[in-house]
């Protein structure tokens, strides 16, 4: 167990820095670099030196990738000169609202999708298995923006039951208590989800009906009911534990396309104002720390499927 | 749950849909007859086939003014002269479609053509060497996947002026990751076969090994991934043409025009919202629904056994 720990976790140590490297080389690819980027296109060229030399950018490279890191360890996530806050701030103040939204919706998706890829299992190939796997088909074929656009134009346009944008507050707290506001921004994401887990679910309940230790409960008498819910489901959820590890990332990177069709001021959204005003460090920082979460959430749901399944582990 | 998902190798992909909606596979069934056993498939190379007609040579019979906009005219409902009304500064919309839909198949074919034989060779290369070469060129593979694929596309578009070029370029610096995963695993598989032993026996060398033997095998799995990733690609610039960093004005965009048509949601102009939107889910299903037959059609393990 230890020796798989350790080769995984290197290995993603590994992935982190070859992403910091990644990222450092954007950055340096901006045109006219960071001093125009921060200090913006009027600057003058003394200007431009003096924040070179403050910020070491007439070093040689590696020597600058050094103190990108130190800063990274420190903390320090960059400025944002578009918006006067440190990117630490911005984030912390938006990462909250962006994991709210992802958050309800990963566990309202994880609450419909394993019973519902259970039951296609059990009814496989029947009519309503038919129906439902169609509708997942379409429901993960569809782009995001497409979905949520239909969603408004049904519940808020011609019902008028739901508002069409979602809460506008600097603080979690404002999005939870208006769940009227956050009902379509949540069904969007729901659907989406809904489709692409059930289709695993259901695969893999499907493989694991099939197996003998299935065949073994039901001859010893456990009941249907018995043999989906205390023997099959541990074993098929399985892949869903991949998914939420994959999942992860989007909870903290904010759903970048929903957010913005439902106007929601999460991660996603500041990446994308941020893109508009070219706000580089912003948009640095932020791609640079949903790699890393998204190193992080692999590695979990590696380790989980180790914890769970001893044969990965051996291999 | 995320706008993309990308499953790990551990994850296995679910069953085929194709595999409900068509006969008992026959036995000795070619990969051909399985094809067109299915019927989803056929309705899907049929819609595939139409939308891009109606793209490429719709225009040739259907003449509208793409270049000079018209204010006087400006967001008409369908009528006279315009089938599908006019949109906010007066383009008819039904060209605006037919020449949004040729930026986005040409860019999505090429970018999706382009990274899979980049992501091809680079899987090859590194299933067959293995050892130290492969554990680096997958570690850099890793590295990229972690990086959402969304936000750098958005920043690269923010730095770099967009043009079809660059965005075939920048679609295809991410698409090519997954078919180098898979077609890594494939070799590794066919690494172990009699006839590539064969072939270092009589002193073939890896370009052979590579070239005439382990990519004609695999090429189920390309044909079924470079299938899935023009649909990747169209629905990836559709998205980033709704959050404004396509191709810029006057040429069209499929996803550009629907962020304009939202604007219009509330005065109820449906014709610059609907369409758009159709098309592009027709578009990105009827290639799931081939990819998917494909996929059921090339399955090794159903194969009349």
């Amino acid at each position: 167990m230890t020796r798989f720990l350790v080769k995984r976790i290197g290995q993603s140590v590994v992935v982190v820095i070859l992403v910091s490297i990644a990222i450092f080389t954007l950055l340096h690819l901006l045109p006219g670099g960071a001093a125009r980027a921060e200090l913006g296109v009027r600057a003058s060229r003394s200007s431009i030196h003096a924040f070179n030399v403050a910020n070491g950018y007439n070093r040689p490279f590696l020597d600058q990738y050094w103190f990108y890191v130190d800063r990274l360890i420190h903390g320090n996530l960059g400025y944002s000169y578009k918006l006067n806050e440190p990117v630490s701030t911005l984030l912390s103040m938006d990462l909250p609202k962006s994991a709210y939204l992802s958050g309800l919706a990963l566990l309202i998706t994880i609450i419909v999708a394993i019973p519902l890829g259970i039951y296609q299992a059990v009814r496989r190939n029947k009519p309503d298995d038919y129906a439902l796997t169609g509708f997942s088909f379409i429901g993960y074929s569809m782009p995001t923006f497409w979905l949520g656009l239909l969603l408004i134009a049904f519940f808020s346009v011609f019902l008028k039951w739901l508002p069409p944008s979602a809460p506008q507050t600097p603080t979690v707290s404002g999005s939870i208590t208006d769940p009227k506001a956050m009902i379509l921004p949540v069904l969007t994401l729901t659907i989406v989800g809904v489709a692409s887990f059930s289709r695993y679910m259901r695969s893999s309940a499907i493989e694991n009906l099939a197996q003998d230790y299935i065949r073994t409960a039901r001859a010893k008498g456990v009941t249907k009911a018995g043999v989906l819910f205390r023997h099959m489901l541990r074993n098929a959820v399985l892949p869903i534990v991949t998914l939420l590890g994959l999942s992860v990332p989007a909870l903290l990177s904010g759903n970048l396309i929903t957010e913005s069709v439902f106007n929601y001021p999460g991660v996603g959204l500041l990446f994308w104002t941020s893109t508009q005003t070219r706000d580089y460090p912003v948009l640095l920082a932020l791609t640079l720390v949903v790699a890393v979460f998204t190193v992080i959430g692999n590695l979990v749901a590696d380790i989980g499927y180790g914890i769970i399944d001893r044969r990965v582990r051996l291999s | 749950m995320t706008d993309q998902i990308e499953p790990d190798v551990i994850l296995e992909e679910p069953e085929a849909v194709s595999q409900m909606v068509r006969a008992k596979r026959k036995r000795g069934a070619g990969i051909f007859e399985v094809f067109m056993d299915n019927k989803l498939a056929i309705v899907g190379a049929v819609l595939i086939v139409l939308i891009v007609l109606f793209c490429f040579v719709g225009p040739i019979f259907y003449h509208s003014n793409q270049i000079s906009s018209n204010l006087s005219i400006a967001n008409t409902s369908p009528g006279h002269g315009h089938p599908l009304g006019t949109d906010n500064v007066g383009y008819d919309e039904l060209g605006r479609l037919m020449s949004g839909g040729q930026s986005s198949i040409e860019i999505g074919f090429a970018a999706a053509l382009l990274a899979g034989v980049f992501g091809v060779l680079w899987g090859a290369v590194s299933g067959y060497f293995g050892g130290f070469v492969d554990t680096i060129m997958m570690r850099i593979v890793d590295a990229l996947l972690s990086i959402p694929v969304l936000f750098v596309l958005l920043l690269m578009a923010a730095i770099v002026h967009v043009n079809q070029l660059n965005l075939t370029l920048a679609v295809a610096f991410f698409a090519w990751l997954v078919p180098a995963r898979l077609i890594r695993g494939e070799t590794l598989t066919l690494r172990t076969r009699e006839y590539i032993q064969a072939v270092k026996g009589m002193g073939g060398g890896a370009g052979r090994s590579i070239f005439l033997h382990i990519v004609p095998n695999a090429i189920g799995t390309i044909v079924v991934n470079i299938t899935f990733q023009v649909a990747d690609a169209i629905l990836a610039l559709a998205a980033l043409g709704y959050l404004g960093f396509g191709i810029p004005p006057p040429a069209a965009n499929w996803g550009s025009m629907l962020s304009q048509g939202v604007t219009y949601l509330y005065a109820g102009e449906w014709w610059l919202i609907y369409p758009v939107g159709i098309l592009i889910v027709l578009t990105v299903i009827s290639l799931n629904f081939i990819g998917d037959a494909l996929r059921d059609a090339f399955d090794v393990r159903l194969q009349g056994r």
